[in-house]
């Protein structure tokens, strides 16, 4: 084997396999880098909702938000690096929501604390509600709950610490922010008979075009698939004889059968679950209280087992 | 100090007052006849003069609440309800001016009562009710331009399913599909037929500052006889003003850094609580009333739960709560008056800049009231804790807490050994603190001493209600004024201050808590004593609700707080409310802030919009 | 004199300030180490500094404490592990108000008509608002509400619309969870056992157990089970309707006895409400 010649792997014609093109090696600084960014998360001093007084909970004594460099809330944006959307977004407020998270400076992360900020929560019906802050910002944690409670929000600020923690500097998708020129500032909103986003500008002419052929406008299209699904929902009552009868219905929908495929698998599983389960349970029949408490014990470890085993992931 | 002039009372009950009316106004004045209904529908062409000689004759001096409902599908009209009540105590005057819906329009009560601005605009908003005479009518929750008036019935929001919940499409087909999928947008959107897209403009924001004269040339800015001469700035603060208390944006006219006008701009958290609510079942609501004013959501569970319980009560089967769950209610109540005082506090020093320490001892107390409601109620803030007729559950043995988690720890303790030493001695002596804390100090009054004066005429003419009243001379408390739950047998003094400025509001708010320990301690044998009594409330999952209109009030911690419910349309008795209005004393008081703020400097706008203590789900529903 | 009113709230610091560290020096070091410790910092004799370490001890909720829902499986009785307590009546989904939950009720395939158990079951979590309605009305205890808050994720469309599966949890996970509440609804119901299992015990002429603390963890007893007839509930739901819908056209015809067994299954569950109702 001939000794390689080091030199050559400066070299451009040294074939660098696809995945480590464009890669420089810096997974050390990486580290010092995503250490000193997630310790010093500034977040955005900005309540929507309740979950507000949630997050001010959160930084106040009790759970103390300081621990994790977070309590400098910074009432400018231009300070501050994360912004908590805690509450629901109206669509009154998503306009200079999004404006605030333009005057942002990049590295900059959103954290929807809360169902509302998540996906329109409760409120979500309501003609005033944005379905969720991620339908116009990037979101980079949600945290459910209604409110969460500091603890839950303190799991997402760390999930939130972690993700910082996976990233890598030779990644361009990670730091987007070092790529070349300034960073496209998301559209903002416009208030006109009903919130406009700016990047839908085109379907929406679409539909006045529509319109504008005398054709009906403004009327929901409902996709094929949930028309299905809709007319199935009105059937089941009174149909299911005569769709069992003549075979079409279901069979006809891959969907459905998709689903029902899908089912079969899950309580063929289950029922070879409940099988061991069932022996087990047998075989440890005898002695009656000792079952108890080992049944216990073992649910308890397997509990703790499955936790441990999310939190890891 | 000024002493309020209570103007010349005749009549003495609602009853005879209806009569006087009608003496006076034959013709215009009629009962209300409907099933359920009370008061009086006056005629719209009478309506200011009516209301005048209400105010002045009959002493009804402050409107509480003034909404509109729609009855479409009923009969074809709008109506809007006002209920005027005095502020020396008494049950409410309501009287109704009804209009036609293709063109509904009634006069402006603005003159006669000041307080009836915003409640105007909130119904010219969402029912689209042009009122003559009113010097102010914009759209004041949406946003100038938005397409239709969203509260009338046979308006449909992007996302509409059904009329009402419960929906089909859940059970028993319910195959998940997100509301988004099903809207041609992909979004929460509706735009309507004649919609162009080229012609678009945003009104919303332009609409704000035409009036004002905006903008200025700083080149024009010159001295003048040594003085600079300044002209009218306009600054905007909010909705992301950190000291707004959460979303609520204010418009100020400056002329250097003394205000000439404010005006708030609201609606920044409006998230259409009431059209839910008339979506709603009955019981469905009651979580929602938790996220009306999120810092106190007992009191909003006892509002509504009374105001559906007299509704209740006119039917048979009604069994009203038990003394006991009447003790917790009063128990809960209490408490939360006491967090949201804390809250208040705090946040108020810290809208004067002292930033962050006083709040954080305040909220420190907090948590311990918390720590209760969680393992009583189920959750720290929203509570969900009252049904009608009782409560969800009594309360536990021991607030003790399991092992769940990895790094759990537990705790166990004594619910009332828990309870009465938080009420003898932590919470009064947490009090104590705070007086010591703040009170004296000389930067604290320089601050706030004479700053944000409300005379009290002013304050009963702006409808203002809870502690802005009382720290105005005014004794208005709804728990004497108009007694509900156990108030009457329970001893309390009604806190007054008489100089009506933030310093005042500050104290008042402090004496409130020291009042609400004092009803605590007497709330504590009677918990002893009523053990075991069941609190359970009516267990029906969608009850039906007799017909007729009802109006619950309660003293909430930032004032009063009253329902306005409607059971209509359905001979069995609906499942749903018909109008579902919330008063929200928030949004109420807020009317005063403009006139509050005049002439003061601008560092002192927050200050004031802290002792008014709003919340923003409250005042934007 | 002008100035002692700040001398006088600078004092309230100052003592916040000692009694910040008057705890270190009591407890001398083991202030985060110990149980009881905690609980005295995290009780109401606590002065200065009660923070909460959270990812290192947190503090755990109270039995009533409420977030998500989820839906309670048999696991004691070893004949139907892994079975819904769900009998797919509706009543959360109409009782939610958001309306987040979706529950496809299971029909037999070979009758169609409609069995006690869901199909699929679905609540979407970023409408729920952990009110607790759902685990309050049901009239089985067959939805509970889960104390894990830690549920923070990088992705809302896979994972905030929970199905069967994730909804699932254990009975014995509620019995860990929340003891007490778990004992009384027990009570309520007259044994640990499902509701329409008592009933059809109390038609076999059996007895439940007393529901008691010690009791809670056993395995029930097999007379129990044998006095489940098999209709009521199916011993396994895989046993019930492996079969594909569209296959069986010979067995439209429902045998008629199993209708009316699913007819009265109805009716017993409607008394059961008005039961609960007129309590």
């Amino acid at each position: 084997m001939a000794q390689l010649d080091l030199r050559e792997l400066h070299s451009t014609e040294f074939p660098v396999p696809d995945e480590m093109q464009g890669n420089v090696a810096i997974t050390s600084l990486s580290k010092l880098y995503n250490w000193s960014r997630r310790s010093s998360m500034w977040p955005m001093l900005f309540g929507l909702a309740c979950c507000a007084i949630e997050m001010i909970a959160t930084a106040a004594s009790r759970y103390d938000l300081s621990r994790f460099g977070m309590e400098v809330m910074r009432a400018s944006p231009r300070q501050s690096d994360l912004m908590i959307v805690s509450g629901t977004v109206t669509k009154k407020m998503v306009v200079p929501i999004v404006r605030l998270y333009n005057q942002m400076p990049e590295p900059k992360y959103v954290l929807a604390m809360g169902a509302c900020a998540s996906g329109g929560g409760p409120f979500k019906e309501g003609y005033n509600v944005v379905s969720g802050i991620d339908q116009y910002l990037p979101v980079d944690v949600y945290v459910p709950g209604c409110p969460p409670t500091p603890q839950a929000l303190l799991y997402g600020l760390i999930a939130l610490q972690k993700k910082i923690d996976g990233q890598s500097l030779a990644n361009m998708d990670d730091v987007p922010w070092y790529g070349v020129g300034p960073a496209e500032p998301t559209p903002v909103p416009i208030l006109g008979p009903d919130i406009i986003d700016p990047r839908q500008m085109d379907l929406i002419r679409r539909q006045a075009e529509l319109a504008a052929q005398g054709k009906p406008y403004g009327l929901r299209e409902i996709p094929e698939s949930a028309l299905k699904r809709q007319t199935a929902q009105i059937a089941p009552k009174t149909k299911p004889q005569i769709a069992a009868a003549s075979g079409t219905v279901e069979a006809d929908d891959p969907e459905k059968a998709a689903r029902l495929a899908k089912r079969e698998a899950a309580l063929a599983r289950k029922k070879a679950e409940s099988g061991e389960t069932a022996a087990a349970s047998v075989v440890a029949d005898a002695p009656a209280p000792a079952t108890g408490g080992d049944k216990k014990a073992f649910d308890k470890a397997a509990m703790l087992e499955k936790i441990r085993a999310k939190k890891a992931k | 100090m000024t002493v309020t002039e209570i103007p010349l009372v005749e009549a003495t009950t609602s009853e005879t007052a209806i009569s006087r009316l009608k003496e006076r106004f034959p013709g215009a004045v009629q009962d209300d006849s409907r099933h359920g209904y009370s008061g009086v529908v006056v005629d719209k062409s009478k309506l200011v003069e009516v209301a005048t000689y209400m105010r002045d004759t009959l002493g009804y001096d402050y409107l509480s609440s003034a909404t509109a409902v729609d009855y479409h599908g009923i009969a074809d009209s709008m109506e809007m309800v006002y209920h005027a009540y005095r502020t020396a105590g008494g049950p409410a005057l309501v009287f109704k001016a009804q209009t036609d819906r293709a063109k509904a329009e009634l006069p402006s009560l603005i003159d006669v009562w000041p307080g009836a601005d915003f409640q105007e605009r909130e119904a010219y908003d969402l029912y689209g009710i042009q009122f003559a005479g009113h010097p102010n009518l914009k759209r004041i929750l949406l946003w100038e331009g938005f397409n239709g008036y969203p509260m009338r019935k046979d308006w449909r929001e992007a996302y509409y399913e059904e009329e009402h919940k419960p929906f089909e499409s859940r059970w028993p087909a319910g195959w998940v599909r997100r509301a988004e999928e099903l809207n041609v947008y992909g979004k929460n959107v509706h735009y309507p037929a004649d919609f162009d897209l080229a012609k678009l403009t945003d009104k919303s924001e332009e609409s704000l500052y035409s009036d004002l004269g905006l903008g200025v040339n700083v080149q024009d800015l010159s001295t003048e006889n040594g003085h600079l001469k300044t002209d009218k700035l306009v600054v905007n603060m909010g909705p992301h003003h950190p000291s707004t208390h959460g979303v609520f944006r204010m418009i100020v006219t400056l002329d250097g850094e003394t205000i000439e006008s404010l005006e708030p701009v609201m609606g920044y958290l409006h998230r259409n609580h009431e059209k839910i609510g008339e979506r709603n079942s009955w019981n469905h609501n009651m979580p929602f009333t938790d996220r009306l004013d999120y810092l106190s959501s007992m009191g909003n569970n006892h509002g509504y739960a009374l105001a559906v319980e007299q509704l209740f009560a006119t039917g048979n089967k009604w069994n009203p709560p038990s003394y006991r769950a009447e003790c917790i209610r009063v128990l809960m109540v209490e408490l939360t008056r006491i967090v949201n005082h804390y809250w208040a506090i705090g946040f108020l020093l810290n809208d004067l800049g002292a930033f962050f320490t006083p709040a954080l001892y305040a909220i420190a107390e907090r948590e311990k009231i918390l720590d209760f409601f969680e393992a009583t109620a189920g959750a720290r803030m929203m509570c969900n804790y009252m049904r009608f007729g009782g409560l969800y559950k009594d309360l536990p043995e021991r607030m003790h807490s399991v092992a769940n988690l990895i790094n759990d720890k537990v705790r166990d303790f004594n619910t009332m050994e828990y309870l009465s030493e938080l009420i003898n001695e932590r919470i009064p002596r947490s009090i104590d603190e705070l007086d010591e804390f703040l009170t004296a100090s000389e930067i604290i009054k320089s601050r706030t001493v004479g700053v944000g004066y409300l005379p009290p005429e002013m304050a009963i003419a702006y409808s203002a209600a809870g502690p802005l009243l009382r720290a105005s001379g005014v004794p208005y408390d709804v728990r004497r004024a108009d007694p509900y739950s156990i108030y009457p047998e329970l001893e309390f003094d009604v806190a007054v201050r008489y100089n009506g400025d933030i310093y005042d509001r500050y104290l008042i708010r402090l004496d409130e808590m020291r009042e609400s320990v004092r009803i605590l301690k007497q709330i504590l044998p009677r918990l002893e004593k009523t053990k075991g009594e069941p609190v359970a409330g009516i267990s029906q999952y969608m009850p039906r609700v007799p017909m007729g209109e009802s109006y619950g009030r309660v003293e909430n911690p930032k004032g009063e707080l009253g329902y306005y419910v409607v059971s209509a349309g359905d001979e069995k008795g609906p499942q749903n409310p018909w109008r579902y209005h919330v008063r929200a004393p928030s949004f109420i008081n807020l009317t005063a802030l403009g006139p509050m703020c005049v002439g003061h400097k601008v560092a002192d706008v927050v200050a004031i919009l802290g002792s008014i203590d709003i919340v923003l789900g409250e005042t934007d529903r | 004199m002008f100035g002692q009113g700040i001398v006088k709230g600078l004092w309230v610091t100052f003592k916040h300030f000692f009694n910040t560290y008057a705890d270190d020096i009591k407890y001398a070091g083991r202030k985060y180490l110990r149980q009881e410790n905690f609980e005295v910092r995290q009780g109401l004799r606590s002065q200065g500094a009660f923070t909460v370490q959270y990812p290192d001890e947190k503090l755990a909720v109270p039995e009533r404490f409420r977030f998500t829902p989820f839906l309670v499986t048999e696991d004691t009785d070893p004949a139907r592990v892994g079975e819904d307590w769900c009998t797919s009546c509706g009543i959360c989904a109409k009782v939610c108000p958001p309306q987040c939950i979706w529950i496809v009720r299971g029909t037999d395939p070979n009758t169609g008509r409609p069995v006690p158990q869901p199909e699929a079951f679905f609540i979407d979590i970023d409408i729920c608002m952990n009110c607790g309605f759902c685990a309050e009305f049901c009239p089985f205890d067959a939805i509970k509400m889960d104390h894990n808050y830690e549920m923070a994720s990088y992705d809302r469309t896979m994972h905030h619309i929970h199905d069967k599966d994730r909804l699932s949890k254990p009975l014995s996970y509620w019995k860990s969870i929340a003891p007490t509440t778990a004992l009384e609804e027990a009570n309520a119901r007259g044994g640990w056992e499902h509701p329409d299992v008592l009933k059809a015990m109390k038609k076999a002429g059996k007895t439940a157990d007393k529901p008691t603390k010690d009791n809670m963890w056993n395995v029930l007893s097999a007379p129990a089970n044998q006095a489940l007839p098999a209709p009521t509930a199916p011993a396994s739901p895989a046993e019930a309707k492996p079969v594909p819908p569209a296959a069986p056209a010979a067995a439209a015809p429902a045998p008629s006895a199993e209708g009316g067994k699913a007819k009265f299954d109805k009716q017993a569950m409607l008394a059961k409400i008005r039961e609960k109702k007129a309590k």
